[in-house]
């Protein structure tokens, strides 16, 4: 991140380019300036020269990975994260975007927080984009400005964790969101049935005796947003969806063409709910980890199609706000360093889903579903938003080591393989590793 | 015993024979004359929720093993100004608890304590989780009438969704063989409920978990944790009530048990309260010596 290249220019060479967006993936030279992809040419046949060249043998040069569902915690949390330890985060993470939550301190429900998260005051290394809040205060009766909120930079609009279960009011959220052609975006959880639940319900959660969340709390949401969505013809994306059932009831409606997008999280493809082990705070989030058929729907969902995106839920605590009863532990995990790493490690390696579909998920599809133009391919012309990663990397992962401001992280100390090597934003380095 | 002091957090990861040398070890201190194992000892009481037994009969356990005890309660100390358990921990280490006796309304409090402070932690009831030394002195009622818990049909009525004596019951009986069935409604007893141990089974219908057993347990309807749950109290009476006449179809030195606080006319009658099989005032009476145990073992001087 210096100063050296701004408004410079980058040749990254002879690394394995992978962009599904363009079909690609092959060993390529990408030269990047003035913030822009300049050139993608075959090894050795750039015709501009750079200030700077990076040698990516070995390594796959990607579209920037692109993250639709962060808690960067500003305003209003900054002891737990700020949008500039959130982003840097992201950057070591290989995320050159992250989409931030409205649920901040006070909940982004007007332009003016939306424009200022975007200041440059703000300190992020990364590109942020905001979405807002899809009703005043996310109390869920009446609906905030979109056009304005639009206007101001946010890409789609939420309630998220506070879902919103009225039918009209979600109907109404679809009708206004359609006509500006942003999505909707729905924590599914019928949280009539999920009072005081901290995890998923079955044979864990009776043994530990805590309340558990059913799996038709979410699926009933979806099941119900997805026929909404088909009504309205609005687009309608499922945040963190944890369930077989809400998995087949996105995939049902993606065949009767209602426009429906869907994103996991790398915790949900990888733990279940035994991992909360005894109580451990770090593996508490919403929605919980599942059952161990729910990971086997997600993994089967990863592979065929019907989930879109990888999005971490990254949800950074305080560690004494963690540090307490589990039932009074608040929700949520940090995921922004570990994404890749699970993805490469549980998904390519265990699963055997290759790299091209994992760039598609963490860049290419999340570009689309938030209509984030000139990102998500290194199309020329596009912006130089590039990740470079290596696939074959074994390494260690550190909470202490984080630059997220918390470490509830439930991978302390997990061995991964694949690992993010550069990132870079608008033709700069923002990370780059050994 | 070991001579390390450890934390008991539960029965669901202890050995039997963990099990049996803490019943064995209760007997001795039970038959003997107190001998002062705890002696200036000190002995934290932290109770985030009511007790009458429990806390009582560690209070008088600790005592009796000449212990000096201190009683927190959520009601006149800095908790209620806010301070959070584990600040509670390190305070009460600091004072110089040589242990902890926590009651709490929150499942696995127990374990989140004993993974900050340094001394053992007993766990005196964590919310819906365990309720180790009533368990224990359950099994401890059980062996003296009926020598061995192996291969006993023990019937478990009641609310078992919200209760910590079931599931520690449950973990219990079924490390040594015993058969267990699980009575109640689905609001208050879901299948799940076959997982927590081997062989464990449940029925609907009261009649059918009765008959046969060596040992009826009763339990109480946890109203101030009922949530959402909604139960008709009068259909409950109708199906679950444990009357004289329904208890005749237990064996005839089958043993009534229940953990207290009882509620008469509800889950069970005056006169099978009051009755002759009844051994409830007798499972109160054996949590002083088994709680000895208890301590004694955590403290590691047993």
């Amino acid at each position: 991140m210096s100063a050296a290249h701004k408004n410079g220019s980058i040749l990254l060479k002879g690394g394995r380019v992978v962009d599904p967006a363009q079909n690609i993936d092959a060993e390529m030279d990408v030269l990047l300036r003035d913030g822009l992809v300049a050139e993608l040419a075959p090894k050795g046949k750039t015709r501009g020269s750079a200030d700077e060249s990076f040698d990516a043998r070995g390594l796959i040069v990607a579209p920037g990975f692109i993250d639709l569902h962060v808690h960067l915690r500003e305003p209003g949390q900054s002891h737990k994260e700020t949008i500039t330890t959130g982003t840097r985060a992201a950057a070591a993470g290989g995320f050159t975007s992250v989409c931030c939550m409205p649920n901040t301190d006070p909940v982004n429900d007007s332009a003016k927080i939306t424009a200022w998260m975007l200041e440059p005051a703000r300190g992020a290394v990364v590109n942020v984009f905001p979405l807002a809040a899809a009703t005043l205060g996310s109390e869920g009766k009446q609906l905030t400005d979109y056009a304005a909120l639009q206007k101001a930079g946010a890409v789609a609009v939420t309630d998220d964790g506070k879902p919103i279960l009225d039918d009209n009011v979600m109907r109404d959220a679809l009708r206004l969101a359609g006509s500006l052609n942003l999505p909707v975006v729905q924590h599914a959880e019928d949280t009539r049935l999920t009072a005081h639940c901290s995890m998923n319900e079955g044979a864990t959660a009776f043994r530990l005796g805590l309340r558990g969340m059913s799996a038709d709390a979410e699926g009933n949401v979806v099941e119900r947003d997805v026929n909404l969505a088909r009504q309205i013809n609005s687009h309608l994306h499922v945040a963190h969806i944890s369930t077989a059932a809400a998995l087949k009831a996105v995939r049902r409606g993606k065949k009767s063409r209602a426009r429906v997008s869907c994103e996991v999280t790398p915790h949900h493809f990888t733990l279940v709910d035994e991992n909360v082990g005894e109580y451990n705070t770090n593996f508490k989030m919403n929605p919980p980890l599942r059952s161990a058929a729910d990971r086997e729907a997600i993994l089967a969902a990863l592979d065929d199609g019907t989930i879109d995106a990888i999005a971490t839920d990254h949800a950074p605590h305080a560690a004494h706000e963690k540090n307490v009863e589990f039932d009074r532990a608040p929700f949520g995990i940090t995921g922004l360093e570990t994404a890749l790493a699970l993805a490469i490690t549980r998904l390519n390696r265990e699963h055997k889903i290759p790299l091209t579909r994992i760039v598609e998920l963490l860049s290419t599809n999340p570009a689309r579903i938030f209509s984030l133009r000139g990102r998500g391919s290194l199309m020329k012309g596009g912006h130089a938003d590039v990740t470079v990663f290596d696939p074959a990397k074994r390494w260690a992962f550190e909470a202490a080591k984080s630059l997220s401001k918390s470490k509830n992280t439930p991978f302390d100390g997990w061995q991964f393989v694949g690992k993010v090597v550069a990132t870079i934003v608008a033709g700069k380095f923002v990370h780059r590793n050994g | 015993m070991a001579r390390r002091p450890r934390s008991l957090l539960g029965i669901e990861h202890l050995t039997p024979d963990d099990i049996t040398g803490l019943l064995r070890l209760a007997k001795r201190l039970h038959n003997g004359r107190p001998r002062p194992l705890l002696r200036d000892r000190r002995v934290a009481l932290l109770f985030y929720e009511a007790s009458t037994r429990t806390r009582t009969s560690f209070e008088y356990a600790a005592k009796a093993l000449g212990a000096q005890t201190a009683l927190i309660s959520s009601q006149s100390s800095s908790i209620e100004k806010g301070e959070s358990l584990v600040d509670t921990g390190y305070t009460l280490q600091a004072l110089g608890a040589q242990l902890i006796v926590m009651r709490h309304p929150s499942s696995g409090a127990a374990a989140t304590l004993s993974r900050v402070v340094d001394i053992p932690v007993v766990n005196a009831g964590d919310g819906m989780h365990e309720h180790p030394s009533q368990a224990l002195l359950d099994a401890y009622t059980m062996i003296r009438h009926h020598k061995n818990l192996r291969g006993l049909r023990i019937a478990i009525v009641g609310d078992i969704y919200h209760s910590r004596v079931a599931r520690s019951n449950v973990f219990l009986l079924t490390k040594f063989g015993a058969q267990v069935t699980l009575c109640g409604p689905p609001e208050l007893l879901p299948d799940v409920a076959t997982t927590l141990g081997k062989g464990v089974r449940i029925t609907r219908h009261l009649d059918d978990a009765i008959r046969g057993a060596d040992v009826v347990m009763m339990l109480r309807i946890q109203k101030e944790r009922l949530v959402h749950r909604h139960l008709n109290l009068q259909e409950y009476i109708a199906a679950y009530q444990l009357t004289s006449e329904r208890l005749k179809l237990a064996k005839r030195d089958a043993l009534l048990m229940h953990p207290g606080p009882i509620v008469r006319g509800l889950e069970l009658t005056d006169e099978v309260a009051d009755g002759p099989q009844s051994v409830i005032r007798e499972q109160v009476a054996n949590g002083v010596p088994v709680r000895m145990a208890i301590l004694a073992t955590a403290v590691g001087v047993a």
